[in-house]
């Protein structure tokens, strides 16, 4: 994102003399350009130049060899005598003592001298402090330590006025360095959202900043005269035969030769500065040029060497396999649907870069390069966008393009570059100028006077409309009077400015949303929470309440847990939808189960030092789709027939609980051996969550992985939907996740029982006759379920039963090989008066005789 | 009625059948009586008091008897006497039983007395994790202020997810860099990268007007570290109605802020741009943690952890709804217009509750639902 220095900014906006850099991001960040970074002074305090009297070179015990310098640091900084303690090397002068380990500079150098209180970028502050023997009194500086990086010149050491980073600079001791150096600037990097493609340019920021402050503005594009071409240069071409979404990838393209330029000019010292500072490395005079105008205006520019491009040149598609060496000397394989910039060299059509990304290698600019073709172009943001991304390439130049780069600066800019490398390279601008293509006129908006108070809520004046849509750029024609209709015509460089909506975040920015009032709006009154999104609330709550936790995991399993789970090769939940792009190449299904997912997060407990488990997840399954998605078209609403398309070929998704218990259910403890968690606590918790949510799940034996095949429930509603299991885990299940021996867990489709659940609970009427209580031993069959005996109770005995209670089981030599005894409590009891000897005897003999005929039991004597 | 042998006190006193009904006699009686009442140090012995002093063979009883054979003269005098005298003995065993039986009481309880610090608890309390406790208190808040709460799909479809809500088809976030995708290529669904889309279903079901809030889960191809995730919550506000205007996008922000973080609300816009909105702003909330809380003539503590030293706290996107985003979800713009936002729940739970890492949240370690119980 780009870099602003403050002084850059000032020269196109006035910025008040104590601008901080603190100041400025805020004012941005009003207009919504966001601060990302500051870069504050690199160095403050005393850095001086200095220069070196006298040098004695001391050998150390350690190999190394010092510098012991006599060093004049002007005569403000100088001390006037040596130290009697610690004298100086050579005759006595006023001056400082300095210790340096580096050799690479001579008696009667400048050179660069932190002296104590200065602080240096790390932050690094200097003080006097004895060393090898003497107190050296500062510090000589190289370029690393100012934060300048390493010498541009190669140079190993410190800086030398004149050399390295200190090339064409001179000075006296004692001049600040700071200044002489640029280590005082301050900088702003800001962050520009995707639609203000303009703000990536001092030019746009420096109009942003006199938006947020009203300073003074001054457009430098209206300070470059673009000549009058004296004919055509290069031929170019426009042949975009495959355009991007039907937008042609280049509108307009301007080539600008310049001849001889020196190859031996450097770029200016300035230039070379604000690059560094905007975060970019300075190279040679013509990519300096080049990227110093793109920061400045916004609009990238390419140099080629005008001896190795033949033209014409051509703006095309790739063709197939058409390959390409970008300038950063990697070979490219180009898309077709990149755009590319071609040349007859080569075998007579070559790619010489991938438009709006980055240039080719063959017809690079280089150290011998004298003669110069700039092109300055008008790409499309989505095709640049794609070649930037294709390639993994975001250039400087694609980051300006896929934002949209005024199209009417090409001209401007090879026109500016070209007068720089005039005055700085010697080079002679060609008269001639090729400029193809076209800038389209922009559509004027009709702007009805009174829609930004209607949408903002501020009742802005007609003049605050005018005059802020004037301040962006805007042609504003019409009256600007409240009730009336303006027809605006947004600037070139607002390609982002299209519809009304648009014009009104202008004028609220530049107003500022700080003065947008305070209103609550008052709703039409809602409903509440759903009957689901409550009883989600209430099952959660009833098992924390139960002593569970509840815990979220990462929904994206492996293949592999079906197996872990014990699936068998048709389990319909082996039907997951799968990732195109898997966070984890080997996690590329989304659970068709919760405990897919929680019994790895179970392990994980049980691994950072739990010793039990009871934990529970309400979250999201879902099973692969079975349709194909339609497309549907944007911006308009879809027919019920497509939207009624779509939900049904959505993959099917549902919200599940699901729960992990082993181990023990409390700690050990005073008062006895604590319980285990085991499958009774599985099913009773499920059967707690149904009654939590107002519906009842009823049970049945039944063999499902991952449970334990004798230990499982299948839970079921009334009307026979199965919606879950409970029980024990299979002994490989809980050996897999290494859990506790008869871990039990539990699952359900939370959302079909809530469905389940009555609209209304209907009142029973409480009887106040007084009750009957009678007990009932059957002996069956072992394999018959106490729910079969059960039920034939309940339909035995009829109206009068009130409950009906299982309380004891018992097996043994007294009831017989292979049998059971269950034995009942009952209670009656009448709705209609007290029930008479006969009428319990009558409901005992009915019980006795429906339990008989159902599953063959025999009461107990 | 059971016949009480007289105790040998009382029976060595008189004649066992008469009784003298005179002053010395019956004050004598009385004294007794009293004497052997305080001297009781049980309720059983004072049973046994009761016994021998007003019970039926006692001086007092038996004088009371022998008044119907006095003379009917004398009846009345002695009748007040023997009366009165009675009554002060019941007086006193009753007050005594009263102070024997409380103190009595109060040993036993104190022989009861347990050790109430040993830990009770058999069955540790169980949880619900933090984040389902602030969303639930989210959601609580819209619907008290007459919002709905809508939900939707995890996966979901492109259109819905980013045609609906403007998205060029270019935009950076439909790149598999940031949302993951549902195979096959042309599958056309993908992980919801937002709740917006749920905005999208409500308005498609339900038209304008609509106020409603979007909670839920949503995924990103972010890698994990302290403050990303590629799995998180929002939750999303939209009301449409007609002459809605940013000033009531400000007003909800404000009452949000009030309501989840306390203090004297402030939020503040800055301009930012998004697709499914125009204009479009960046919401921040004034600090809640240090002094800049107090309002905007407040410095921020520049070693603030909520906000960093900047008094302000990013809380998310939001604006005025694109028309175009309307036209899809089938509103007509010329008529209704409105505004959303989005809220990152675990942002939230981070900055209000202090969670440093965004790990603790995801990975379902117990002891992290454990610490808030049911509350936070």
């Amino acid at each position: 994102m780009p870099r602003i220095p403050l002084t850059w900014l000032g020269q196109h906006v006035a910025l008040p003399e104590d601008a901080s850099a603190q100041q400025v991001a805020t004012d941005l960040s009003r207009v919504g350009l966001e601060e990302e970074a500051i870069f504050g002074a690199q160095v403050t305090g005393p850095l001086v130049v200095g220069r070196v009297l006298d040098l004695v070179k001391e050998p150390q015990k350690n190999g190394k060899t010092i510098n012991w310098c006599r060093v004049d640091v002007g005569p403000e900084h100088n001390e006037a005598e040596d130290s009697p303690k610690d004298p100086q090397p050579g005759e006595e002068r006023p001056s400082r003592g300095i210790i340096c380990g580096a050799h690479n500079f001579v008696e009667g150098d400048l050179v660069v001298v932190s002296l104590p209180g200065t602080v240096l970028p790390g932050p690094f502050p200097i003080a006097a402090r004895k060393t090898y023997g003497h107190v050296s009194d500062g510090m000589i500086c190289s370029g690393d330590e100012l934060g300048l990086g390493p010498d541009p010149d190669g140079e190993d050491g410190i800086i030398v006025l004149g050399r390295g980073h200190a090339r064409g600079l001179t000075g006296e001791p004692g001049d600040d360095a700071i200044s002489l150096l640029g280590l005082g600037e301050e900088v702003v990097e800001i962050n520009v959202t995707p639609d203000r493609g303009y703000a990536f340019s001092m030019r746009g920021v420096a109009r942003e900043y006199s938006h947020a402050t009203g300073a003074a503005f001054t457009d430098p594009v209206s300070t470059i005269e673009v000549p009058t071409a004296d004919g055509d240069g290069i031929a170019v071409q426009l042949a975009d035969e495959a355009p991007v979404q039907g937008r042609d990838g280049c509108t307009r393209f301007v080539a600008q030769e310049v001849s001889g330029i020196d190859t031996e000019a450097a770029t200016p010292r300035w230039m070379q500065q604000r690059l560094i500072l905007a975060g970019m490395r300075p190279i040679s005079l013509i990519v300096d040029v080049t990227n110093y105008v793109m920061l400045d205006l916004g609009q990238p520019l390419h140099a080629y060497d005008a001896a190795e491009l033949v033209g014409p040149v051509t703006v095309r598609r790739a063709h197939p396999g058409e390959k390409l060496e970008t300038l950063d000397d990697k070979p490219r394989a180009l898309d077709p649907e990149d755009l590319v910039i071609a040349d007859a060299g080569g075998s007579g059509d070559r790619a010489i870069g991938i438009a709006g990304v980055m240039g080719g290698a063959s017809t690079e600019v280089s150290s011998s390069t004298r003669d110069v073709v700039l092109e300055a172009a008008t790409f499309d943001t989505v095709s640049v966008a794609r070649s930037a991304r294709r390639h993994r390439l975001p250039s400087e130049a694609s980051k300006r393009f896929e934002r949209g780069v005024d199209p009417l600066l090409p001209a401007v800019a090879v026109t500016r570059a070209a007068g720089l490398l005039a005055e700085h390279g010697g080079g002679t601008v060609s008269a001639s100028r090729t400029d193809v293509g076209e800038v389209a006129a922009r559509e004027p908006i009709a702007f009805e006077v009174d829609a930004p108070a209607a949408l903002v809520g501020i009742d802005y004046t007609p003049e605050q409309v005018r005059e802020s849509l004037e301040a962006i750029g805007c042609t504003v024609d019409g009256e600007a009077v409240a009730g009336g209709t303006l027809v605006v015509t947004p600037p070139s460089w607002r390609g982002d400015l299209v519809i009304r909506e648009d014009l009104i975040e202008e004028i609220a920015r530049l107003v500022g949303y700080e003065k947008i009032p305070s209103i609550l709006p008052q709703a039409p009154g809602g409903r509440g929470l759903t009957r689901a999104q409550q009883a989600r609330r209430h099952a959660a709550r009833a098992f924390a309440e139960a002593g569970l936790s509840e815990v979220t995991s990462l929904p994206f399993v492996p293949a592999s847990v079906f197996d872990t789970l014990g699936y068998g090769a048709d389990d319909e939940r082996r039907e997951a939808v799968r990732l195109l792009n898997p966070l984890a190449e080997d996690e590329p299904l989304l659970r068709t189960r919760l405990l897919q997912t929680l019994l790895p997060v179970a392990r994980r407990n049980l691994g950072r030092g739990q010793d039990s488990l009871a934990l529970f997840e309400l979250g999201a399954v879902s099973r692969a789709a079975r349709g194909r998605i339609e497309e549907l078209p944007a911006a308009q609403r879809p027919t019920p027939a497509q939207l009624q398309q779509v939900d049904e070929a959505m993959p099917a998704q549902t919200r599940h609980l699901a729960a992990v218990l082993g181990g023990t259910v409390g700690p050990a403890s005073w008062w006895g051996a604590p319980e285990q968690w085991h499958w009774a606590a599985a099913i009773d918790l499920a059967q707690r969550a149904a009654a939590a949510v107002g519906a009842r799940v009823e049970v049945r034996q039944r063999e499902q992985a991952p449970f334990h095949p004798g230990r499982c429930a299948e839970l079921f509603l009334e009307d026979g939907t199965v919606i879950g299991h409970a029980g024990e885990l299979h002994p490989k299940v809980v050996k897999a996740f290494d859990l506790p021996a008869r871990t039990s867990a539990l699952e359900l489709d939370l959302e079909a029982v809530i469905v389940s659940a009555p609209a209304v609970v209907e009142a029973e009427p409480v009887s106040t006759y007084p009750l009957a209580k009678e007990d009932f031993a059957f002996v069956v069959d072992e394999g018959v379920p106490a729910v079969a005996v059960q039920a034939a109770i309940v339909a035995g005995i009829g109206d009068v039963l009130e409950s009906v209670h299982l309380f004891d089981v018992f097996t043994g030599e007294q009831v017989g090989e292979g049998k059971k005894s269950l034995a009942f409590a009952v209670h009656l009891r009448s709705e209609d008066g007290t029930l008479s000897a006969q009428q319990i005897g009558a409901a005992r003999e009915r019980c006795i005789e429906a339990v008989s005929r159902a599953v063959g039991g025999v009461l107990r004597a | 009625m059971s016949e009480t042998p007289p105790s040998p006190e009382t029976a060595g006193a008189a004649d066992p059948e008469a009784v003298t009904i005179d002053e010395p006699t019956i004050g004598a009686a009385v004294d007794a009586a009293l004497a052997a009442i305080a001297g009781a140090t049980t309720t059983a012995e004072l049973k046994q008091v009761r016994i021998d002093h007003v019970g039926d063979a006692s001086v007092l009883s038996r004088a009371n008897a022998s008044i119907r054979d006095l003379p009917k003269d004398q009846k009345a005098a002695a009748g007040k006497l023997v009366g009165q005298s009675k009554g002060r003995v019941q007086k006193a065993l009753a007050a005594r039983q009263d102070e024997l039986a409380a103190a009595e009481e109060e040993a036993a309880l104190a022989e009861e007395t347990v050790d109430v610090t040993v830990p009770v608890d058999r069955r540790p309390r169980g949880s619900r994790h933090p984040l389902r406790t602030l969303q639930d208190r989210i959601e609580d808040f819209f619907v008290g202020i007459g919002w709905e709460i809508a939900e939707g799909p995890e996966i979901e479809t492109v259109w819905y997810n980013f045609d609906a809500l403007n998205a060029e088809a270019n935009h950076p976030s439909r790149s598999p860099q940031d949302t993951l995708y549902v195979a096959p290529e042309d599958s056309g669904l993908l992980l919801r990268t937002q709740t917006s889309p749920v905005q999208i279903r409500a308005m498609l079901e339900r038209g304008a007007p609509l106020y409603i809030a979007c909670p839920g889960t949503v995924y990103r191809a972010d890698e994990f570290d302290a403050t990303h995730s590629p799995m998180f919550n929002q939750i999303e506000g939209l009301a449409i109605d007609k002459n809605l205007t940013m000033a009531n996008l400000v007003g909800t922000l404000d009452a949000f802020a009030a309501a989840i973080f306390g203090g004297r609300p402030v939020t503040r816009l800055r301009p930012n741009h998004f697709p499914f909105t125009e204009p479009s702003a960046e919401m921040d909330f004034r600090c809640f943690s240090c002094d800049a809380r107090l309002g905007l003539d407040h410095d921020a503590d520049p070693e603030c952890r909520v906000c960093g030293g900047t008094g302000w706290i990013e809380m998310g996107g939001c604006g005025m709804v694109h028309p175009d985003v309307l036209r899809s979800a089938g509103v007509d713009p010329e008529e209704y217009q409105g505004f959303a936002f989005g809220l990152g729940i675990e942002r939230i739970l981070m900055l209000r509750n202090g969670v440093a890492d965004m790990h603790d949240m995801v990975e379902g370690d117990v002891r992290f639902s454990q610490h808030y119980g049911t509350e936070i």
